[in-house]
């Protein structure tokens, strides 16, 4: 049972770091919240799936291709749509999240609401770890997600170009004297942040089907997940999967499967109210206290 | 001699007089002022009227459309502070579970719920944001976006309140006449309230708040203390909206937490205008029935709206009812050139 | 510490991460002084200023104002105290009209019981401040929004916003950056009245000539620590303050 607990509570938490990944990066290297991370998600997921079932890709290839395009639309989502009102957050939220939407129930118009929907696993099989049964590809996902958290922190903390990024999303001034301009950044910053949207979708969509209304709680996990490690820390974001991750897991075991929801909801919502820094955040804004 | 014609903008007569205040000096600029208001007022009070011609359908549209523009109406009170609600549903909800809660329990009727549950319902939700009122930014759009969320959540899974049942067979209005007149009223009253509000100073701290926070404190203002008032204000009305639409289904669940009350007020505000609550209303106004007619094409009528919301706020961020205005003022009528040379 | 002592810090501190902006800084200040501020960029004058004004909480050290230990109390308290304060950055309502920027704190509930005004006198009442800090009553400009105004006017703004709360200390961060010689010598007078008014002020400044006509006392911050204090004249002698300070400048102007 312990041991049940902890490899799914393991493959449960990098399964929402996964999914916040995107999110996290687009709003630590941009400060664009980006409300059309749900949808960008299931898009890689049913552009995967039209590839590989329409138009008969092989399946990894139809992946990537899916990966592509959506990266691709996350630069042109920042270059017309949000260029013409960057600096107004409320204009910001307000257009990603009505691209988010207008995705999300497209798919939904058009049908991609039945059973049918699901992405073959990359590879098959499963082992047994210290008696548990896990299958490969839930190992694949723990692989992928954990080299692109670390991938992640070394181009943001290591690289030349990371660390100009960062630096602009606090201070524009400081990344034009790098000699970084800002809506270059910030279609990089969208482009990055919706592949990753994509890698997360195309690894853990095959674990079960695909349905529009993962759409929306992808954006609420990737909200509460990077809300609750503080919104532009890496680590915060790997412990904050993590907490939520295993509380869900130990939730759903002793009090039943819809108590997980619950649990990541109650998490933003908690987090906010109480420390709203987040468990990493040292956000600049909050140390000027209004 | 033919006199020859010029075209002269309507509002010239008031323009050259005055900039920014309304200076009347005769019939024809009162009637400039005030025909559009009178024309629009007449049109909406009259329309119950059209009771046999419009159907019982038509009818309930309207209901929709101006609870929608409550919703909306509390929404631009918020941008005012520079609070971004994605989710006017939780307003609603709460409204709509408290009436139906007292209504459920104690047998009470409208009479007493829409009261209760409005100001009840806009002192719990104030609660509930009060925490998080220092935070700036897209904090409060992701609280106010996860609670309703969060809130049907928790009714599904611990079963209170009803659980995925809902409450029904609850108390309901007299007549849809009743209803119309009722939320009309409410309608006019917020209006004419919240238009009031930012004109005293009081309501100007509530602007200032939104431009620069630093410089109210600077002030010596507590805004926690002024935002939480501004959001009990603006939760009125949504509240109102929920509870009423509680006794006007006889039922209250987890709908009432739905999307749909979140994004459509949104959206109205933004196609509107933010800021001037006309712009609320007149939003609301094309909205509403434009999704009723989309009603067959299922959720596209999601799509359209989320593009509208896209379209406006890129395009044109003033919305309709500036743009509309500033053409009003701009119209252009001939004079003859004697006349206008005696002028 | 007698009763004539307004603003007393002990052994201020202020760390961000491991930046020490302000450190261990204690000076006292008497009712009606007048002391000047200054140091390099990035030595801690904003910072310290913010702490004062409880806009940051200290991480060790006291504030204590008129007797009463104020430390880390909130702003909008300080306020409510009689400590008024303007930004260096000067950022006004932007879509709000000048007059009505005005009226913010004129409407505050310090300013209310201080200067009693009622709804409509305000209006007015904000006029008046705007015209003693170089506004043209007649002009167009305090009805214009304050996004438009010429940045010289933003720094006059500011001080209006402040002189609204009938403070008992005024504590300005570069009124004069951004400013004309000309406006300058316009506010100078201004400055005086204030002072003779018996009203307490603590000055943040980078154009020292300009300044040491309004203060009596200087206080020099470097790296976040005081390294000097006393009269203009004693503080310019000191040797480490024209080094750590721009050379040029001091000795082209004082
Ligand atoms: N809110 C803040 N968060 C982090 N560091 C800050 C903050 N405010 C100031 N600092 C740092 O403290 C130091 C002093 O800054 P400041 O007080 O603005 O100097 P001055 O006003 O003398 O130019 C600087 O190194 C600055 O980067
Ligand atoms: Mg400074």
């Amino acid at each position: 049972m312990v041991a049940n607990l902890l490899i799914y509570g393991l493959v449960n938490s990098v399964v929402l770091m996964l999914t916040a990944l995107g999110f996290s990066l687009t709003f630590g290297l941009s400060g664009v919240a980006n409300f059309a991370h749900g949808g960008l998600y299931l898009l890689a997921g049913f552009l995967a799936w039209i590839f590989i079932n329409s138009f008969g890709l092989p399946a990894a290839l139809g992946m990537i291709l899916a990966v592509i395009v959506v990266g691709i639309l996350g630069a042109l989502i920042y270059r017309f749509i949000l260029m013409p009102v960057r600096g107004i957050v409320l204009s910001e939220v307000i257009s990603t999240f009505a691209v988010g939407v207008a995705i999300l129930e497209f798919f939904r118009w058009k049908g991609f609401v039945t059973y049918d929907f699901s992405l073959p696993v990359l590879v098959q099989g499963s082992v047994k770890i210290s008696g548990v049964s896990i299958d490969y590809q839930r190992l694949l996902i723990i692989a992928i997600g954990l080299a692109l958290a670390l991938l992640l922190w070394f181009f943001t903390h290591h690289t030349r170009i990371g660390l100009a990024l960062r630096g602009m999303s606090q201070d524009e001034y400081t990344a034009l004297s790098v000699g970084i301009e800002s809506d270059w950044a910030g279609m990089l910053s969208l482009a990055l942040g919706a592949g990753l949207a994509g890698v997360a979708a195309v690894v853990i969509l095959p674990l079960g089907i695909i349905s529009i209304n993962m759409g929306y709680d992808v954006l609420l996990i990737a909200l509460a997940v990077t809300v609750l490690g503080g919104l532009e820390s890496t680590t915060g974001l790997v412990v904050g999967s993590f907490f939520v991750g295993y509380a869900m897991v130990i939730t759903s075991t002793y009090l039943g499967p819809q108590w997980g929801e619950v649990v990541y909801l109650g998490a933003i919502v908690l987090v906010l109210a109480v420390k709203p820094s987040g468990l990493f955040g040292k956000s600049k804004e909050l140390e000027e206290r209004v | 001699m033919n006199p020859g014609y010029r075209k002269e903008r309507i509002d010239r007569g008031i323009k050259v007089r005055s900039d920014d205040v309304f200076v009347l000096a005769s019939m024809r600029d009162l009637l400039y002022v005030v025909l559009p208001r009178a024309l629009v007022i007449i049109l909406l009070l009259i329309f119950p009227a059209f009771q046999d011609i419009l159907g019982s359908y038509w009818q309930n549209v309207m209901l929709s459309t101006m609870v929608i523009a409550l919703l909306a109406l509390s929404w631009d009170l918020l941008a005012g502070i520079g609070l971004v609600s994605l989710g006017q549903s939780l307003f609603f909800g709460m409204g709509g579970y408290l009436a139906g809660y007292l209504s459920f329990t104690f047998g009470w009727g409208p009479l007493y719920t829409l009261p209760v549950a409005t100001v009840g319902g806009a002192l719990l939700s104030t609660l509930t944001l009060y925490p998080i009122l220092r935070l700036r930014g897209i904090y409060f759009g992701m609280i106010t976006f996860a609670v309703p969320l969060l809130l049907s959540r928790v009714i599904e899974v611990t079963k209170i309140l009803g659980g995925t049942e809902g409450m029904s067979s609850l108390p309901s209005f007299p007549n849809t006449g009743f209803e119309l007149y009722l939320v009309m009223a409410v309608l006019f009253v917020t209006v004419y309230a919240y238009r009031m509000l930012v004109g005293t100073d009081y309501g100007l701290v509530f602007n200032a708040i939104r431009d620069n926070d630093r410089a109210v404190v600077a002030a010596g203002y507590d805004i926690q203390w002024y935002k939480a008032q501004g959001v009990f204000i603006a939760a009125l009305p949504a509240c109102f909206a929920g509870a009423f639409m509680t006794h006007h289904f006889q039922f209250v669940g987890m709908p009432a937490f739905a999307l749909d009350y979140s994004i459509l007020p949104l959206t109205s505000v933004v196609i509107g205008g933010v800021g001037t609550f006309f712009g609320a209303v007149l939003g609301s106004f094309v909205l509403v029935p434009l999704s009723e007619l989309l009603r067959e094409f299922g959720s596209l009528r999601v799509v359209v709206y989320s593009l509208m919301l896209l379209v406006f706020t890129i395009g044109l961020p003033e919305g309709i009812f500036r743009f509309v205005l500033r053409k009003y003022h701009q119209f252009e009528r001939l004079v003859p050139m004697e006349e206008a040379s005696n002028e | 510490m007698n009763n004539k002592t307004i603003l007393q810090l002990v052994d201020l501190s202020k760390s961000f991460g491991a930046v020490k902006a302000v450190n261990g800084v204690s000076f006292e200040l008497k009712r009606g002084e007048a002391l000047g501020v200054i140091g390099p960029n990035g030595s801690g004058k904003s910072t310290l200023i913010n702490l004062i004004t409880g806009f940051v909480r200290p991480t060790s050290g006291k504030v204590i104002f008129k007797g009463r230990d104020i430390t880390g109390i909130p702003p909008h308290k300080a306020v409510n105290l009689g400590i008024a304060r303007s930004f260096q950055l000067a950022r006004p309502f932007y879509n709000i009209p000048v007059y009505k920027n005005v009226v913010i704190p004129v409407y505050s509930p310090r300013a209310r019981k201080h200067l009693g005004a009622k709804y409509g006198d305000r209006d007015e009442v904000a006029i008046h401040l705007l015209e003693d800090v170089g506004f043209e009553r007649d002009s167009q400009v305090p009805y214009k929004n304050a996004g438009e105004l010429p940045h010289g006017y933003l720094k006059r703004l500011e001080l209006a916003r402040c002189l609204a709360l009938d403070p008992d200390l005024i504590i300005l961060d570069e009124l004069f950056s951004g400013m004309s010689m000309s406006e300058i010598a316009s506010i100078l007078p201004l400055l005086e009245r204030i002072r003779e008014e018996g009203k307490t002020l603590i000055m943040v400044e980078h154009r020292l000539s300009e300044l040491f006509r309004v203060v009596d006392k200087t206080v020099v911050l470097n790296f976040g620590k005081k390294i000097a204090e006393g009269t203009p004249r004693q503080v310019m002698a000191v040797e480490e303050v024209t080094s750590a300070y721009l050379g040029s400048e001091v000795i082209s102007n004082a």
